[in-house]
């Protein structure tokens, strides 16, 4: 369970994660929704240890992320942030073999190569495997990202837009992949998603965000409605229902 | 395939860089061996610890800042070491220098210099300014600052202290400080050993700061760390031979090119035998062909900037 207590954050004047106290329960899919701004990246970013927060605590299964040491943290929670472009020269297996560093220290072992194999495998990339990083479409190399998340093999794994850049049949793919990862291997996914019918269909919990403050959370029934979406995103949403999954339509 | 093909590379350029240190202590020698081997070998020494300070220094720092552009140089790191060594001048006077004896100067002016450098690069390098341009804007300026501000110094002094500095600040490699050798050796071998330890991290580090988090990488200790080590080897070099701007950028791109891959285990060594054979070849080369008609370091420094102005000009179209 990630317990978020408190948490703060300001750019100087600006508060982008204003006193939000949240807990994410563990076993599940945790879509966190919202207008741009409203600090989702931002929560997630601190939930993660990449940003220091100016007040507030979160928990990570009882550890503390502020003063645990990373190494230990890596072995439990992993983060995949929106824009990753490296400068190194990788192919997509030395990529996805860095998910291995926080057991193997950057000396896989053959136990750590299976990992990097089923990785590879899961996210559909044996033939681009020997492929340079610099060489693949956007969104393939956001798959390669993603893998070597799950090579890292955490039990708490967090997304921010894994679904940038993926074109729509590797974007339900993607979401039909995390949602296996949940389901048989009793992760736990938290997601940043723009998409609220990806978020209606997959998720498990909805947090939605704005200026800085949780607005609402719940089931995806409780919240894909045209009241509650409206709230949150200043716009009309229609609600249908299709295949008992809610889905808003808001294009035209 | 990247692994298959670094074998091989290295050990060409191992044998090479062997090859060009056996014509640099051989050709075109005349007279007596036991005067000869003493006088170029102190030379090849401080030509060796030059190459290696400047190709670790650089590649590690590329590593920090995820990119292949900036250099210590460039962000102004000698131009702080011999503002430290225009201050010692200025408010002590060269004869400080003659008494101290130039290894107590030396570790002085290091020690000042990772103090410095880690106050003033520390927060740039945190990864907090994500900004390339911002970055080398920075750096640049803080080059020309610590530049014009050792310049007024030295108009300020005494003209006959002006010609100790003088004698420091323009990088040759005919004239080495040799009697720094033995210091310089133990500094450069106190980092190497620190960095040994960290050599797993070093490509971790390379993926990013946010990556290198992820993977359980302590960043800001390791950045930290690998600051300061970068700090020792560029006042080695500069303390042995005087500034040169562009020759890490052009041995660090260089090992990239010829390796074809990233992993440190290669690419440091690579580049290191590379900054051997461009040092001691193109020195020999100098000495005995062109009869010290021209300085190693112009041409070096004409290479390297043109390297420079090249990948600027492939990254703005990228």
């Amino acid at each position: 369970m990630i317990e978020i207590s408190k948490v703060t954050k300001a750019y100087g004047e600006a508060v982008v994660v204003n006193d939000v106290s949240l807990s994410l329960p563990a076993r599940g899919i945790t879509s966190i929704i919202g207008p741009n701004g409203a600090g989702k990246s931002t929560l997630l970013s601190m939930v993660s240890r990449l940003m220091p927060m100016d007040r507030g605590r979160v928990m990570v299964d009882g550890l503390d992320v502020a003063t645990t040491p990373g190494d230990v943290l890596a072995r439990r929670l992993s983060i995949l942030r929106q824009d990753n472009s490296v400068s190194s020269r990788l192919t997509v297996r030395d990529l996805v073999t860095f998910g291995r560093y926080p057991y193997s220290k950057g000396r896989p072992t053959v136990e750590d190569r299976g990992h990097v194999e089923q990785a590879i495998a899961y996210l559909g990339l044996e033939k681009l495997a020997d492929r340079f990083l610099d060489e693949l479409s956007g969104g393939q190399r956001q798959r390669a990202f993603v893998a070597m998340v799950l090579c890292q093999d955490t039990d708490y794994v967090l997304l921010d837009e894994p679904l940038n850049n993926l074109d729509m049949k590797h974007a339900v793919t993607m979401m039909k992949l995390l949602r296996r990862a949940v389901d048989e291997l009793g992760k736990t996914v938290v997601l940043v998603l723009h998409d609220i019918n990806f978020a209606s269909c997959y998720s498990d919990h909805i947090v939605a965000m704005k200026d800085g403050k949780v607005v609402h959370q719940g089931a995806p029934d409780v919240l894909v409605r045209p009241d509650v979406l409206k709230d949150i995103y200043d716009l009309d949403i229609a609600v249908e229902e299709v295949g008992g999954r809610r889905i808003g339509i808001y294009y035209f | 395939m990247a692994r298959s093909r670094a074998i091989p590379v290295l050990v060409l350029l191992g044998l090479l860089a062997v090859a060009s240190m056996v014509a640099f202590m051989t050709v075109g020698a005349r007279g007596r061996w036991d005067f000869i081997l003493p006088f170029r070998g102190a030379k090849l020494a401080a030509m060796l610890l030059v190459a290696y300070s400047i190709a670790v220094s650089t590649v590690l720092f590329q590593t920090i800042t995820n990119n292949r552009i900036l250099t210590p140089s460039i962000m102004g790191f000698d131009a702080l070491y011999m503002l430290i060594q225009t201050v010692v001048v200025f408010f002590f006077g060269a004869a400080q220098f003659a008494i101290a004896g130039p290894n107590i100067m030396f570790l002085a002016e290091v020690v000042v210099m990772v103090t410095f450098s880690g106050l003033l690069y520390r927060w740039l390098l945190s990864g907090e300014m994500r900004s390339l341009h911002l970055l080398m804007l920075v750096g640049i300026v803080f080059g020309v600052f610590f530049r014009s501000l050792s310049g007024l110094m030295q108009r300020m002094i005494d003209p006959n202290e002006f010609v100790t500095l003088q004698d420091r600040f323009f990088a040759s490699f005919n004239t080495i400080h040799t009697e720094l050798l033995l210091l310089a050796f133990a500094a450069v071998l106190a980092v190497t050993a620190v960095g040994w330890r960290l050599l797993h991290t070093f490509d971790v580090l390379a993926l990013g700061r946010e990556n290198a988090i992820n993977l359980g990488v302590a960043h800001k200790r390791a950045i930290t760390i690998i600051l300061v080590l970068v700090t020792i080897l560029v006042s080695v070099s500069t303390a042995l031979v005087g500034p040169v701007t562009f020759f890490g950028l052009l041995v660090a791109n260089l090992a990239y090119q010829v390796t074809g891959t990233s992993k440190h285990t290669v690419v440091l060594p690579a580049a290191i035998l590379l900054a051997v054979i461009c040092l001691v070849a193109g020195q020999m080369v100098l000495e005995r062909i062109f009869a010290f008609n021209t300085a190693l370091s112009v041409i070096i420094e004409f290479l390297g900037g043109i390297t420079f102005i090249v990948l600027l000009l492939r990254r703005s179209v990228r």
